[in-house]
């Protein structure tokens, strides 16, 4: 379970990105963070495994306390937290089996990795994770090789192959085109319900969201506007998130559920 | 930059009418102090002896041509140490240049107040120096020879890949870097795999290129006594050996061809 308490970040230069957010995401849930740019969304997930330092404020996963860890104690802690990011981040030249590898290097000794000596045991559940999402074949190509699609692929490989019991997934689609994006987010879902994995999803595109997920948690200017059920997304809820707009497509669309792009 | 409004139309210009005069301005005043250095060495140059050059250069080419052939038999051992003085000159200036260059750039140095300057004091100094001077100081220090002058080709050369391989490091794509480090991985796994594969293109490109320049620096070291061929072509040149200068000279040329090929062939191949 992973537990947010008047998480503030403010940053050098005064913004007030998140302001004493209070979040709780029981295990085995995935939740879509929505809001518009510079809502505070990437900062949020961010701030979980500090990739930005929160300012103050609480997160708790399954009971440990990450903002006041020392740098050994959060790289143990961040080995529980997958990220999937919204240019995929894989390292461009090194193979795919390379990049779904380094998401064991919190558990694997410098020279190890250093040397690509991978204990059969990961590379084994590297196989397995690139089986599952179908791209065995692509194990020995260079990152830089795939297709967008393919390299979320290996991006969701990477953070799996951490043993995760929380999943902080940024913009996963962005880059994708509409068919690709739905395939990604049903991938991501599915994988969370397999495992078991709780997961926060950063997604700009409403339909997408509220197609695939349980929980929407609208964010604006830092702060949470709404926490419901992707039904109960109606016209007031998106011009309270988002501002004043003509919401009827993006609603509509969800209902009928035939159009490939929304947002 | 200029936005006007003729007869109800905007007109845009590059350059307003004072940015326009200031540019004038600027090409007369570079105009003007061209003509007047171009006075200054005409009148400072002995015209006689340039009058003369092309005879006397048609002079020594006669007497250079043709090449000693026979001479090449003692050029083998000073071209074998020239190539020595560069390659092994290299490889110790990459082994100091790497850590200078991770303490140089912005995003990896420990501390950007203490160390940062320290270590671009050591790529300045390195750089600012000549290796013929380098040389020069060396062989007072440790003697005349080829040590002498693998280390100031080592020196010399530890600024300029410190320099090109710190700008390297600043250019990389951080997301790959943050990945890496969300995984959990240690400070020294995150620079072998968010940072290392990243620069690796940069490094062997660097490294050939400075390889490349330190054979043809390393051909001159001998001039002034630090081992290598350019020791033979002193020789030559003060007895006015001038066939054995040619076949130097053509040495050199062949060096520097084939040191070209070898440079583009392994940029090619890790690229």
């Amino acid at each position: 379970m992973l537990r947010l308490e008047q998480l503030t970040k403010i940053y050098k230069t005064g913004d007030k990105a998140l302001k004493a957010v209070d979040l709780e995401i029981p295990k085995g849930q995935v939740l879509a963070l929505i809001g518009p740019s510079g809502a505070g969304k990437s900062t949020l997930i961010r701030c979980i495994n500090r990739l930005v330092e929160p300012s103050s404020g609480k997160v708790q996963l399954n009971g440990v306390e990450l903002t006041s860890l020392g740098s050994s104690a959060l790289r143990r802690e961040r080995r529980r937290m997958g990220m999937i990011f919204q240019e995929y981040a894989l390292v461009e030249r090194l193979t795919v089996m390379e990049n779904v590898l380094s998401g064991r290097l919190g558990y694997v000794g410098f020279f190890r990795s250093f040397l690509r000596k991978f204990p059969q045991s990961d590379v084994d559940e590297a196989f397995r994770l690139l089986d599952r999402v179908g791209l065995l074949a692509m194990a020995d190509k260079r990152a830089d090789e795939l297709s967008g699609g393919q390299r979320q692929r290996v991006g969701i490989c990477r953070a799996l192959i951490q043993n995760p019991s929380v999943l902080l997934v940024d913009e996963p689609t962005a880059s994708l085109d509409p068919k690709t994006s739905r395939q990604i987010m049903r991938l991501i879902v599915e994988l969370c319900e397999e495992r078991k994995l709780a997961a926060i999803v950063n997604i700009h595109d409403v339909a997408l969201a509220q197609m695939f997920v349980q929980r929407i948690v609208g964010l604006q200017s830092g702060a949470i506007v709404f926490d419901g059920a992707p039904a109960e997304l109606d016209e007031d809820v998106l011009t309270r998130i988002y501002g004043a707009e003509d919401w009827s497509e993006t609603i509509q669309k969800v209902d009928e559920d035939d159009e490939e792009d929304a947002a | 930059m200029a936005i006007s409004t003729k007869n109800g139309t905007k007109v845009w210009q590059r350059r307003d009418r004072n940015g326009q005069l200031k540019v004038w301005a600027m090409w007369l005043v570079g105009t003007a102090i061209f003509m007047w250095s171009w006075q200054q060495i005409s009148d400072a140059t002995t015209w006689a002896f340039f009058w003369d050059a092309p005879r006397i250069a048609a002079d020594i080419g006669g007497r250079a041509m043709p090449p000693r052939w026979g001479y090449m038999d003692k050029l083998w051992a000073p071209l074998w140490d020239t190539l020595n003085i560069a390659t092994l000159g290299t490889v110790l200036a990459l082994m100091m240049a790497v850590p200078v260059a991770f303490l140089a750039a912005r995003n990896t140095t420990p501390s950007a107040m203490f160390i940062r300057p320290i270590a671009l004091l050591i790529i300045v100094s390195s750089r600012s120096i000549n290796s013929l001077i380098w040389a020069l100081l060396l062989v007072k220090i440790i003697g005349p020879g080829i040590f002498a002058g693998l280390i100031a080709i080592a020196i010399r050369s530890i600024g300029f890949c410190a320099k090109l391989l710190y700008e390297a490091i600043e250019e990389i794509d951080e997301s790959q870097v943050e990945a890496i480090a969300a995984t959990g991985a240690g400070r020294w796994q995150v620079m072998a795999y968010g940072i290392l594969p990243q620069i690796m293109p940069a490094f062997a490109g660097i490294s050939v290129f400075r390889w490349d320049i330190n054979l043809r620096e390393s051909t001159v070291l001998g001039l002034v006594g630090a081992g290598g061929i350019g020791l033979q072509l002193q020789g030559s040149l003060n007895t006015l050996a001038w066939p054995q200068v040619s076949l130097i000279l053509i040495l050199i040329l062949l060096a520097v061809v084939v040191s070209e090929w070898v440079s583009a062939k392994v940029r090619g191949a890790i690229i």
